[in-house]
Formats: C-alpha cells, structure tokens, sequence
C-alpha cells in the first residue's frame, strides 16, 4: 500500500480513511517496535545519567554544606530550626520520628518477612491439662500487605528526606547571599497560592495512592504466590511460585490441566464479543432513536424521552434483578407466551448458553440506548442547520445526509467516548452479575465459571466463591493488559484524543 | 391543522411508522417498571407468579418490609453513604479538576496519565486488598457504613474527567485577570470559578449521591455476613435467591418501589445537569 499525501489522505471517505490509519499502524508497528526496543538502553543510560546527577547534587549540598546542613541529613528539620523555618523544621523532626517508630516496632518486622512469607503458621502446644493449644504465628496475608505498605512508607520518607536536604542546600544559598529563607507564614500562604495544587490534591492523592495503587500493587504480587483456598492465613502459609499462575492460565495445552487456559480463552473471546457488540449496538441504536425523537414534526418529545431515561434513573439493582427473573425459566415471559400459546414449551431465555449470550446483549439494549440517547442529542443539536439545508438542495437523500452529516459528526464527536464506553464494556460487571451471575454455568469451564461470564465476572466468582486469589489476580493483571493494548491502539489511531491543550 | 395537509403522504408515512416505533420502545421500556408496581401491590402470595395483575391489591408487602425486615436500617445505611459520599466526592472532584485544569506544575502529565493506567486495572481487582486495609482501620463487618464512605471518597480523585472538561471551557483570560489583581488562586477558586461551575457541581453531587444506591459489588464484599451493615442493594439482593425468592419475591418489589422513587425523582428533576454532564463528558472524553 502506498502512502498517500495530505490532500488524498482528506478526500478518503472516513471508513477507508480508518481503515488507511490501521494499516498505516499495523505497517508502523514492527519499526515503532525496534524503535521503542532501542530506546531502552538510551532511557537505561539516562536514568543513570539522573540518578547521578540527584547523587552528585546531594554530596555537592552535603560537602558544601555547613555544620546545619550536614547534620540535617541525619536529623531532618536540624538546618531548618535554626534557618527562622520552625514549623518546616519541627515537620521533617516530627515525620522522622514517626518513621524511625513505624519501621521499628512494625515495618522492619513485616518487610525482613517479605522473602519467605513466614515460616510458621499455627503452634501447636499441649497445656498443663493436657488440651491441644494452636498459636497463630505467621500470618502470610498481613505480611504481604504490611511489607506492601512499608515499602510505600519508605519510598515516602525517602521522598521527604531528599526534600529535606534540598530545602537545607537552598536555604543556606540564601544566607550566604544575605537573604532570610521564607518563614512558616510564607509557606502557608504559598499553599494557597502558587502552590496552591499541593492543598488541593494532597487528600484527593493520599487517598489514590492508599486505596488504589497498594491494593493493586498488592494483588499484582499476589498473582505471584499460591494464595488460594488450600492456602488460606492464619492456618495454612501461602509462598512465592514465580510465574506459575501465568503458565497456568495461558498454557497452550488445553487437555486436563490445561483447562483454566482453555476456559480464560473462551471467556476472554466472549468478554471482547461483548464489549464489541455491546457497545456499538448501543451506539447505532442510540442514535437511531434520538434522530427519530429529534425528527421535525414528532410531537411529544420530552415525553418519549422521559420515559426512555427512567432506566437510567432505577437503580440497576433493582430494574436488572427484576428483568433477571421475567425472564426466568418460571418467569412472567415464559408463562405469558405459553398462555398465548406461542410457545409449547418454557424458553430458557437466560439458561440456554447461546441464548443467554443474546439475551444479555438485548437487555443490555435496554440499558444502554437511553444514555446513547441523550448524548446523540446533545450532539446532534450541535451539528449546523445550514449543512442539511445545502444537503436538501444539492437533492441528497435522507439517508446520504445522514452517512456523510450526522455520522461522521457523531463519530468525530463521540470517538473518545466510544472508546470509554468499549473498556467500560469489558469491565461491566452489573449487567452480566445482575442478570445471569454468569450462568449457565457448564462443564467445559473451570473455575467456576459460565458461559455469560466476563472476565471481571468470572474474577469475582474467583475471590468470592472460591477463594483461588492467586488465579484471579492474574485474570486481573490480564484484564489490564488487553484493556491497556486496546486503549493504546485506539489513541494511536485517533489524533484529536492526545492534544489537550486544544481544546482550551 | 393546515399545517399537516400541505405534507406529502411519503413524509406523512415516515412520520407514522416513527410513532409506531417510538410507542412501541416506550411501551417495552415501560414493561419491567410496570410489572415491579404490580408485584409490589399484589396482595395474595409472595412468590412468583404466572399473571402480572394482581387479584387483590394491598399494601402488605409496604407493611412486611418496613416492620418484620431490616429493610429501613438498610436504607438508612445507604442515605448515610450516599449523603456523606455527596459532600465529601463533590469536594474532592472539584479540587482535582480545578488543580489539573487550571495550573501547570511539574508531574502533572504524570499524575494524569497514572490515573488513566491504574483506571484500567479492573476496579475489582484490588477490593481484596482495600478490604485488608479497612480491615486495618477496623472498618468492615459492623462498621461498613464507614468504610465504604472512605472507599468511594478514597478513589474518587480519578473521576475528575468530566468536571475537568467543564472546566476547561471557563476562559483562562478570566483567572489571569483576577491574579493581576492580586487574587491568590485559592480565591480565584472560590470566587471566581466555583460561581460559574454551578451545573458541574450539580451533577457531581447527583452523581455522587445516586450511585452509592446501586453499589453492590463493593458494598456486598465489605459488608459480608453482617446484616445490620447492608445497603440496600445487597440486602434486597438476597431476597432474590432460591431460598428466600418464594417468600420476598413480591417484598423484595416494594422495596425496589421503595428505593426507586425518590432516586428517579431526584433524577427526573436534576435530568438537565445530567444530560450537560454526560454530553460534555462525551465530547470532552
């Protein structure tokens, strides 16, 4: 294929101008490849270059420095007590305390742990009356995750030591040059100015880094060990396996215990069938009905929407649940269409696998269109009156407006929430669990798992009901790596995502 | 009515198969809301059954639910959540946009883009996890009402992106304007684009509030085994299965009525921030 120039690129219709980027990508991906591989030892060699350009500056601070500044790299805060910056100093004095009490009497232990995962995990005694006593020792969980979270707070501390001796570095420049360093008054009023971004998202962060980046780094090293029912803290110890889990899942062999390998291909090539279906099902018939509604000369528009967006509205808990069990083998479905006499016998609308995944998208419809719905009219009112009216007189069709107007606008609008919506998709969980909890469930599959299940379904069942952590932690660590591929290849191919500062 | 006559019957045809068309959506969008009245209702049985309207109409299941079942602890937990998780995630959304939106500071692209990697891992993936360290705090079982504020407040820094986008489209020129008069930027915040953000502030909130009703695959995992800890989705959750189904299947619907109304209310009301929200988080991505 050969590569086309600016003006011949523009005069491509947008479906094979899409399909001249993919190819374009896929063309670029070995080269882009090398090229990302090459820049490995370059990177390599740079992060050297700054780690001993951070090394140098801080020796540069502390053979330069005075008796203040050297001590303030064993006692933090030193220099700055007696620099008139008390309350800098008595900050760092008090954060090195906490830190050297928190590594002694609970990080050290924890994080000298990490290695073996504890040795013992129940003594067993006999006392004095002869009755067996068990002493819980080592409990394998809390010392993953208090080692997980001590490694945090140390990376932490060091943050705020290297802090530490810049300040001191700086503020001895200043003296020497005659000028007073800003006091605690000017600090606090440069938080809420210049600085003003540290107050706003010191909590907001703290509470990421707690709740979201340790859990997940946590689960990552899971993936690691053999922590699953059979190896259950307090009674049991669980250890270190290296990749064994990995091969487990994504084995080749697909006979006996190749079969967690062959239930994660069907069920990822499902979980992608969904997401795909799902979301441009949705999106097609979403618009299709906003431009019926928003249609010149249909009355009653703000009724038609309202109703349409009161599944929106209705927790997903109750409105789902409720068509779950309409649609059951006993359900109202079935029995109104056997007293009708449509059918003879009961549909197993949501038992049957190969319905059951039709069923899921359909009901997914039901969800899904009004949100369409809504966006598709705020964006349709958007697009210039004046292109349909020129349209109508060159004689276009409604059908030719509509493929070379309103859909290239749409698609050009909604192109980053599209590919929200896909990896939204993936990871919907409420749909599936609520309306079949991955049922039917089938013989072929192990772990658990149906033949409606999604990857993010099939990891609940995972933790939940069978307790095999191990195996969905790596589910997980695989629902990132497909979501992460598909993002990547989806921002290389759109353009108008990346430059932010455009829209401002 | 002249107005109609001058339409040629192609158009006049078009029009009336989009009414059929739209009735029709309507009519099945309808179903499940209709049927969930019905149930809640019926008077005679509790379990499931063939005919959708009922023989006796009464107000029994209201009674069961609100006296022999812990369904009002439950919605009281879930109000609690979802007033606290309004304030608190409205706040901190807010700070996080205006904090990318507005200022330029070294890490920034790397706080965004961090945000936007670990929005991939499935949010699912680290409730084990999360659930030790509240375990930590003593935050489960018996005191899941807590926990579960501090959860969604926790992680809600990385839902900034549409109160982002919002922001984004206030005028810079206004701010720099504001500092040359010597305004800090926490007052440039307070003053000047808190006032002009109103419909994003509405839509955080509404958001914030709603969607603590509808959680369950959080509130179930925190709340394991400890009833009077519930929200209400996963106490009217296990109604709805094979034990329970033939005793509360018709509670379990006046429950759903229960928590339906306000929330759609709230919903039907605030519909046109929802809808700017949505609209521009779409187009801003």
């Amino acid at each position: 294929m050969k590569k086309l120039s600016e003006l011949e690129y523009l005069g491509l219709s947008p479906s094979k101008r899409f399909g001249y980027d993919f190819s374009v990508f896929l063309r670029n991906l070995p080269v882009k490849l090398s090229g990302f591989l090459k820049k490995i030892p370059l990177g390599l060699w740079r992060i050297v270059l700054t780690v001993t350009g951070f090394l140098k500056e801080l020796g540069g601070i502390f053979i330069k420095g005075d008796f203040k500044t050297r001590t303030s790299f064993f006692v933090m805060g030193f220099g700055q007590l007696f620099r008139h910056q008390v309350g800098r100093g008595i900050i760092f004095l008090l954060m090195e305390i906490i830190f050297i009490g928190f590594m002694v009497f609970f990080g050290f232990g924890y994080l000298s742990d990490m290695g073996s995962l504890g040795e013992v995990a129940v003594e067993r005694t006999i006392n004095e009356y002869g009755l067996e006593i068990l002493t819980y020792k080592d409990n394998s969980l809390k010392i993953l995750l208090y080692g997980v979270l001590t490694i945090f707070f140390i990376i932490g501390f060091i943050y705020t030591w290297v802090i530490n001796v810049k300040q001191n570095g700086t503020a001895q420049k200043l003296i020497e040059q005659g000028i007073r360093p800003k006091g605690f008054k000017a600090d606090i009023k440069s938080l809420a100015d210049e600085q003003y971004y540290k107050t706003l998202l010191a909590v907001p962060l703290l509470g990421i880094v707690v709740f979201t980046v340790i859990p997940i780094f946590f689960m990552i090293l899971i993936a690691f060990t053999n922590y699953d029912y059979s190896h259950l803290p307090p009674e049991k110890l669980f250890d270190w396996v290296g990749f064994e889990n990995f091969r487990t899942m994504l084995s080749t062999d697909i006979s006996g215990s190749g079969k967690f390998a062959y239930t994660f291909r069907e069920i990822l090539i499902w979980t992608l069938i969904w997401a795909l279906v799902a979301t441009f099902s949705n999106y097609f018939l979403g618009m299709f009905v906003a431009i019926c509604i928003n249609r010149k000369g249909i009355r009653f528009k703000k009724v038609f929407r309202t109703i349409l967006v009161m599944t929106i509205a209705v927790p997903q808990f109750v409105s789902l649940l409720l068509v779950s069990k309409m649609f059951a083998d006993e359900g109202i479905v079935n029995s109104f269409l056997l007293s009708l006499g449509a059918i003879t016998e009961k549909i197993g609308w949501l038992s049957t696998p190969n319905l059951a995944k039709i069923m899921v998208l359909v009901i997914n419809l039901w969800v899904g269109i009004p949100y369409l719905m809504l966006i598709a009219t705020g964006v349709l009112m958007n697009i210039p009156a004046d292109l349909y009216e020129s349209a109508k007189i060159d004689g276009a069709s409604g059908i030719r407006q509509f493929t070379k107007i309103t859909l290239p606008y749409m698609l050009f609008v909604t192109g980053p929430y599209l590919l929200t919506s896909f990896t939204a998709n993936i990871n919907n969980f409420n749909v599936i669990y609520l309306l079949t909890g991955g049922r039917p469930k089938t013989l072929a599959y192990e772990g658990g798992a149906g033949s409606t299940d999604l990857l993010i379904t099939w990891l609940y069942t995972m933790t939940v009901t069978n307790n095999d952590y191990k195996l969905a932690a790596v589910i997980g660590i695989l629902v990132f790596i497909v979501v992460a591929a598909i993002s990547l290849v989806v921002y290389n191919l759109s353009p108008a995502i990346k430059n932010e500062e455009d829209f401002q | 009515m002249v107005r109609y006559k001058s339409k040629s019957g192609k158009e006049r045809f078009i029009l009336g198969s989009i009414y059929v068309f739209l009735i029709t959506l309507c009519a099945i969008w309808l179903i499940p809301f209709i049927y969930l009245v019905f149930q809640a209702f019926r008077g005679e049985s509790t379990a499931m059954v063939t005919y959708v309207i009922p023989k006796e109409w009464s107000l029994r299941n209201f009674e069961i639910l609100l006296t022999e079942t812990k369904f009002l602890q439950w919605y009281f937990n879930t109000l609690v959540i979802a007033l606290a998780n309004a304030v608190l995630q409205t706040i901190i959304v807010l700070c996080v946009a205006y904090a990318l939106s507005r200022m330029r500071f070294k890490g920034r692209r790397f706080i965004m883009n961090a945000m936007l990697v670990l929005g991939m891992f499935p949010g699912f993936l680290s409730m084990i996890a999360t659930y030790f360290i509240l375990k930590l705090f003593g935050l489960t079982s018996e005191n899941s009402v807590p926990g579960l504020i501090l959860i969604y407040a926790a992680s809600s820094g990385m839902g900034y992106y549409i109160a982002k986008g919002f922001f984004d489209t206030i005028p810079k020129s206004l701010d720099e304007a504001a500092r040359i008069d010597g305004a800090s930027r926490s007052r440039v915040f307070f003053r000047i684009i808190m006032p002009m953000a109103k419909p994003i502030i509405i839509y955080t909130i509404m958001m914030a509030f709603i969607a603590p009703w509808g959680d369950f695959m959080y509130a179930s995992l925190i709340s394991f085994g400890h009833e009077d800890a519930y929200n209400v989705a996963v106490g009217l959750y296990k109604w709805l299965d094979k034990e329970h189904i033939n005793s509360y299947f018709t509670i379990f619907c006046a429950g759903g009525l229960f928590v339906s109304v306000p929330i759609t209310a709230l919903f039907m009301s605030l519909q046109k921030y929802y809808v700017e929200g949505v609209t521009g988080g779409a187009v801003k991505g």
